[in-house]
């Protein structure tokens, strides 16, 4: 943890502490797991054998004027056998929120999603995401934020200040799931003289109109996507280093709900220094309830997702094609399989996932994940990942 | 459109008929509507409720898991009501939320808030006919019941639990619902609804669902303390337990949008 870190921390429990002793509610998990892969690892630094990992997540909750003042506070422990920079300490949440009639204010580190999508959160910009708790990019790190939301008959308006950069996480060198060569977290550099200190801005609009769900955003600030150059570890040894560009950015989503259909998308545009483009992620969702008779509803999902910068996007979803389905059970432990895979349109490279997950007695949870990729292109994002297909096991204990 | 205007001239001709007795016979179909706006006009002017409810669900082996939730209702003028439900229980569920609109025609709006993700998802709700949260009650059993959304017939008169009912059968409108009808018990004095058969695309029973521990609120309103739903074709059974209902929230529509769905806990 560096210095700042921590002042963030004294700053945090500080004023979190009176709320604390005066009472509310604790809730939270804590997770056991273990991940074996199905093959030995490609580099000579990274550790073999099954790794396993504990993640503790706390909440406190409290609200008074009917949840019109909230106080919340989520931190976030990770520690893990294999991999050094997956050890992490976060603050997920410390917020105070405040909700005056047609107005709402926001005031510390909160986490925000936008967006629509199921297979990529391409518009969901606010927050960093945390790519060693989860790769697939579901995880986001808290950001210190202040935000003011006027809710009014034309929708919802948010304007956001974002004091503050958080650096995208990355598995270490002697983790799996990494890229080569690996990412230098410590040598992260910016185009802003600021570097992390950057005061970003964000503005939102929000609104349902019939069947359609709408969503517009204005961001300016630091792009919490990294470009990675080459360069050199103390060590000498050769590592990509995270750069963080500049950018504005404008962005779109959308949802037309009708019967068993959702139709989705997402699309932005984005400037920077060194490019200009755009992206998106669109389809659809279909269900069908109750099949064979059963209570088991099936949900059919396919997604497309374009990027302009074609096959030298910095992303894997440049030309992307995803298929999946959701089956939930609706049984008494909200069992429920997500299944499906993204298909490289340019170079055939398959990635598969499969989730599993019930719960077992009052407070437990089971989560089986697999992670397959298949016929990875030499060329292709994941390339450095092809022998990092893993099995996931995890138990957690709610309270 | 033509369509529907005469519908309704038929309608008000039926009301005017049945509101002068002797004048024309009143046939099974108009007493049962009468019955059922009936019973509706009594819950009028509610305004909004908060209560909390536990869900107990049982399966065929006698075994039991709970669920508990708050649920607000803003009863809807004009069209159906709106419900903000927040999961409590089981804890790896806490925090998720569930908010619909009920519409008295087409379908209802409905969104989930997924508290771990901060996610807001507009859900379809085509699936009225599926289980709620795994218990044996059907979305469409749980969504406030406006009159418009199904056709009745009164067939007789009954006594259950010592009260006089009427009972009636009523047919579900959209073709969607997993019912072919419902048998109503409802009581005479306070019209409130007592049992409820339903029958399944077969037309065999499916489920029995029983009202017990009424209690007036404001003078005015009967809310039941239990709502048990048996179902006869997998022995499975939920029962609801309603606890501490509260009136009188001065809610309005902003307590029921996205916001308020994020900020629900």
């Amino acid at each position: 943890m560096n210095f700042r870190a921590k002042q963030v921390w004294m700053l945090g429990l500080l004023l979190v502490a009176p709320a604390i002793l005066r009472g509310g509610e604790w809730s939270g998990y804590v997770t056991a797991e273990t991940r074996v892969f199905e093959r030995s690892p490609l580099f000579s630094e990274q550790k073999s054998g099954a790794s396993a990992a504990m993640i503790f997540e706390p909440e406190f909750y409290t609200g008074w004027k009917d949840g019109d003042r909230a106080i919340e506070f989520t931190p976030y422990f990770r520690v893990d056998t294999h991999d050094d920079e997956r050890n992490i300490i976060d603050i997920r949440e410390l917020s105070y929120l405040m909700v005056n009639g047609d107005w709402e204010i926001r005031f510390g580190v909160s986490k925000v999603f936008w967006g629509v999508a199921e297979s990529q959160h391409l518009v969901d910009t606010i927050n960093q995401t945390d790519l060693v708790a989860s790769p697939d990019g579901e995880d986001k790190l808290g950001q210190p934020m202040i935000q003011v939301v006027r809710v009014t008959p034309f929708g919802d308006f948010s304007a956001f200040v974002l004091p503050g950069f958080r650096e995208r996480t990355f598995p270490g060198s002697e983790g799996r799931l990494r890229s080569s060569p690996w990412v230098d977290t410590d040598s992260a550099i910016y185009e802003s003289a600021a570097e992390e200190g950057h005061v970003d801005g964000a503005l939102r609009w929000f609104n349902i109109i019939g069947d359609f769900d709408i969503g517009l955003h204005y961001f300016r600030g630091t792009s919490r996507d990294p470009l990675m150059t080459l360069g050199m570890d103390e060590e000498g040894d050769i590592v990509l280093r995270p750069y963080y560009e500049q950018m504005d950015q404008v962005g779109l989503d959308l949802q037309y709900t009708k019967d068993s259909w959702l139709w989705k998308l997402e699309a932005l545009a984005r400037e920077t220094t060194s490019d200009d483009y755009s992206a998106m992620v669109g389809g659809f969702e279909y269900t069908l309830y109750g099949i064979g008779g059963s209570a088991i509803d099936a949900g059919l999902l396919a997604e497309g997702h374009f990027d302009s910068r074609g096959v030298n996007a910095p992303t894997p979803f440049n030309k992307d094609l995803f298929v999946g389905t959701r089956l939930s059970w609706n049984d008494d432990v909200d069992t429920n399989v997500v299944a499906g895979a993204f298909v490289d349109l340019d170079n055939d490279s398959v990635f598969a996932r499969i989730e599993f997950e019930r719960r077992i007695g009052r407070n437990y949870k089971i989560e089986v994940e697999l992670q397959k990729l298949t016929n990875v292109a030499t060329r292709d994002a994941f390339y450095s990942l092809r022998r990092d297909s893993y099995f996931q096991l995890s138990l957690s204990r709610y309270w | 459109m033509k369509n529907h205007t005469s519908k309704l001239l038929a309608f008000k001709f039926a009301a005017l008929l049945a509101a002068m007795p002797g004048f024309a016979e009143e046939t099974p179909e108009d007493k049962g509507l009468r019955i059922a706006v009936e019973s509706d006009k009594r819950d009028i002017g509610f305004a909004d409720t908060i209560v909390d409810m536990e869900m107990i669900l049982t399966n065929r082996h006698g075994e039991s898991s709970t669920r508990r939730m708050e649920l607000r209702t803003l009863e809807g003028v004009g069209d159906g009501d709106k419900t903000l439900i927040t999961f409590d229980e089981p804890r790896d569920v806490k925090g998720t939320a569930f908010l619909s609109f009920t519409h008295k025609e087409g379908q209802d709006d409905q969104w989930l808030f997924l508290p771990a993700l901060k996610r807001v998802k507009r859900i379809a709700s085509s699936n009225k006919s599926g289980p709620f949260v795994g218990s044996e009650f059907a979305y469409e059993d749980l969504t406030s019941q406006e009159v418009e959304k199904y056709t009745y017939k009164y067939i007789g008169d009954a006594e259950l639990e010592g009260l006089k009912c009427f009972k009636i059968e009523r047919y579900p409108v959209d073709p969607k619902s997993g019912y072919t009808r419902q048998v109503g018990w409802v009581d005479k004095e306070h019209y409130r609804v007592i049992r409820i058969d339903f029958y399944d695309r077969k037309a065999a029973l499916l489920k029995t669902l029983a009202f017990s521990g009424y209690q007036q609120y404001l003078d005015k309103f009967w809310r039941a303390d239990s709502l048990k739903m048996v179902n006869h074709q997998t022995g499975k059974a939920t029962e609801l337990l309603w606890k501490e209902y509260r009136f009188g929230n001065n809610f309005t529509e902003r307590d029921f949008d996205q916001r308020s769905l994020q900020n629900a806990r």
